[in-house]
């Protein structure tokens, strides 16, 4: 597959696994038993341009593109998934509504503090009422001469309590909605009317936070409009898409590990006589896995392809999310099942992957949302999903 | 300064390595390459070297087309110019002929210090960097643990750790240095520069450009020949004596001394 790859990418690629399986996979226990991801790894990845990856050159990042990025977040996909999560977010949804739609003065401002890891984003969308259902949302904002006063509460924030930028989607038109009717706005921590609620306790992802935003007549310049009075909505579906391959590329990288340790771990396990790779209902799941994780990768890699090449391709986004995220799945029941008791047993990583893997399916659009993305492309059916 | 960096690809340390077809070589299918892991810190002084005094970093590499990128992750780290060395003329070259090939190139270039690895972690030879010293009539000092340099006395001390003693040794610029693992600790190169390492010049050098004819280089320039390579023979199973322990010791010695003839 490396021929899919230009140069520069390929060695970008490289220096993400090294850094990867020399500074972050050693990390990978003290995250879970902490919680927190080490400063001192944080500090690392900002100087060495981890959170800039896919912000323009000219805002202080490296400026590559959708499948670039899918490269390193496969080889990010190998280490705790903290460090993809913390990393993910700057890079796409994080900052992606800036670089897609926002103003000059918007990415000038801001973009050179993500790229730099200064900065910890958030994009706010979803709310106790609003899930799947996204152009459904309730939170308000009330025009107020030049500035907006946004009154609601969001949910199930990824960085919710540790970020200095939220994206915060917001309803400025009722009858509009989704066409015309929902608004982007860049809220900075700090800015009164608007605080952390609740944080959730969770099954998997330790060392990255999730949580309740509240905004109470938060009051925002008009300024912080992200494009248009009204654009939000599609500002963003566009961060979605860009975000569901490069998480179908962290998965293949999760998975590909997966495998690796099952296989070494099938290779060393001795029963009634002999390893049990010797026995073909092992070697049929390392097989079923590794023909799983070729074809994801398959996928991601001419999916990302395509996109970086302009093609709008929602439907293939969404075959891609959907089949590399329920391929992580499998791999890693397969995983827990060839380790025995030890697939259950904290003291190797398989465990905590199997527990950490499951939110893929939930996350970024369920993977029921993705069928019903791909069945109406198929059936011709457009406009919105409701119906 | 004009500083030089002698550097060689060689297959990663976790690469399970697997013999050639005809017994002589290293197979290379599936074999992930990396940077040497000692030329890693002669990259590392090179650029702090630059950065402290200004000048300019040169990266050379004699190897196949792959070796670029190796040279591509010099570059990302900082060095300012790459060059490979390649010509079908100088497959099989042993150190002495791999030296002189390299000695060619740096003597087309402006020079105040050379830095190799102590040793490729391949063949372990530890030979390239003494002969091109010697080739070049310089001064040398192998296995650096620190290194000390005065650009305008155009004066180097090196620090080398030897058997159970610290050896402080003063030369004459320019000089080939020989890095050891404690010399530094090289950087990552981050992510934004290697973007940028390849708009950075990297020149391809042949036989004919370096002034050499097939017969001095490759195999047949070569003193020392490959003539066959085979893996280690696989660890027998461990044994474990049991019973009283003054019997089990007698055994052990016995076994250390006839068996294993280690004592
Ligand atoms: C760890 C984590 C991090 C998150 N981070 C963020 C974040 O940073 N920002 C953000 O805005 N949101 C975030 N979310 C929210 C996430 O996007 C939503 O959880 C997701 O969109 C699903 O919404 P829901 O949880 O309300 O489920 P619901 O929409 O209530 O769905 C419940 C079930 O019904 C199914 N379903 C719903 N509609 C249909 C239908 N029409 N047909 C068939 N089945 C249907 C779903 O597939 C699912 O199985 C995060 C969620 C998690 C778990």
């Amino acid at each position: 597959m490396d021929f899919l790859i230009p140069e520069d990418l390929k060695d970008l690629k490289n220096m993400v696994r090294t850094f990867v399986r020399k500074e972050l996979m050693p990390l990978e226990e003290e995250v879970e038993r902490s919680g927190k991801i080490p400063e001192e790894a944080l500090q690392k990845m900002r100087e060495l341009g981890f959170f800039g990856l896919t912000i323009p050159t000219e805002y202080g990042g490296s400026g590559i593109g959708t499948f670039g990025y899918c490269l390193a977040a496969e080889e990010l996909g190998w280490a705790h998934s903290a460090f993809k999560t913390i990393c993910g977010v700057n890079n796409g949804i994080g900052s992606k509504p800036i670089v897609l739609d926002g103003t000059e003065e918007q990415k000038r401002k801001y973009l050179p503090k993500i790229a730099s890891g200064e900065y910890i984003t958030a994009f706010a969308l979803s709310e106790p009422g609003a899930g799947s259902d996204a152009a459904n949302i309730s939170t308000q904002a009330v025009r107020k001469g030049d500035r907006y006063i946004i009154n609601g509460r969001k949910h199930f924030i990824t960085n919710g309590p540790l970020a200095d930028l939220v994206t915060v989607l917001a309803v400025t038109d009722k009858e509009k909605r989704a066409h015309g009717g929902i608004t982007a706005f860049l809220v900075e921590k700090g800015t009164p009317g608007f605080s952390v609620g609740q944080i959730h306790k969770t099954m998997g992802s330790r060392g990255v936070y999730h949580s309740e935003l509240i905004f109470d007549n938060c009051e925002v310049p008009a300024e912080n409009v992200i494009g248009k009075e009204g654009m939000g909505f599609i500002t963003a579906m566009k961060t979605l898409d860009d975000g569901r391959l490069t998480l179908a590329a962290s998965c293949v990288g999760t998975a590909e590990r997966l495998l690796e340790m099952s296989t070494e771990y099938a290779k060393r396990r001795v029963t009634f006589g002999k390893p049990i790779a010797e026995r073909q209902a092992i070697q049929w799941m390392l097989a079923d896995s590794a023909t799983e994780i070729y074809a994801a990768k398959m996928m991601v890699y001419a999916t990302a392809i395509r996109y970086d090449k302009g093609e709008r391709i929602p439907a293939e986004v969404a075959m891609t999310k959907l089949y590399a995220t329920e391929m992580v799945n499998r791999v890693a029941d397969r995983a827990v099942q060839i380790h025995g008791g030890m697939g259950w047993i904290q003291e190797l990583p398989v465990e905590r992957i199997y527990r950490d893997v499951r939110v893929t399916r939930l996350y970024e659009g369920t993977s029921e949302i993705q069928r019903i993305i791909i069945a109406r492309n198929i059936l011709g059916y457009k406009g919105g999903l409701e119906g | 300064m004009n500083i030089i960096v002698c550097i060689k690809q060689v297959p990663d340390t976790t690469t399970k390595v697997r013999v050639g077809k005809d017994g002589k070589h290293i197979d290379p299918g599936g074999v992930k390459f990396i940077v040497n892991t000692y030329d890693d810190f002669a990259v590392e002084e090179a650029i702090r070297l630059k950065e402290r005094f200004g000048g300019e970093v040169t990266v050379i590499s004699m190897g196949p087309e792959r070796v670029k990128e190796a040279l591509r992750m010099c570059l990302a780290m900082g060095a300012d110019k790459a060059i490979q060395l390649w010509d079908p003329a100088f497959e099989d070259s042993d150190p002495y002929t791999t030296a002189l090939i390299l000695s060619k190139a740096i003597q087309q270039l402006p020079y105040d210090i050379i830095f190799c690895g102590k040793q490729a972690i391949d063949r372990d030879t530890m030979s390239v960097p003494v002969y091109l010293a010697e080739l070049l009539g310089l001064p040398q000092a192998t296995l650096v643990v620190k290194l000390e340099v005065d650009p305008n006395a155009r004066k180097f001390i090196a620090y080398r750790d030897i058997e159970g003693a610290k050896e402080v040794i003063e030369g004459l610029l320019p000089a080939v240095i020989s890095t050891q693992w404690k010399l530094n600790e090289p950087r990552y190169p981050t992510l934004p520069n290697i973007m940028k390492a390849k708009k950075k010049e990297l020149k391809e050098l042949n036989a004919a450009a370096l002034g050499l004819d097939s017969a001095q280089v490759g195999e047949k320039g070569s003193r020392v020949k490959v003539l066959s390579m085979e893996l280690p023979p696989p660890r027998s199973k461990g044994k474990i004596l049991k019973g009283d322990p003054r019997e089990v010791c007698r055994e052990l010695v016995r076994l250390l001394r006839e068996e294993a003839k280690v004592i």
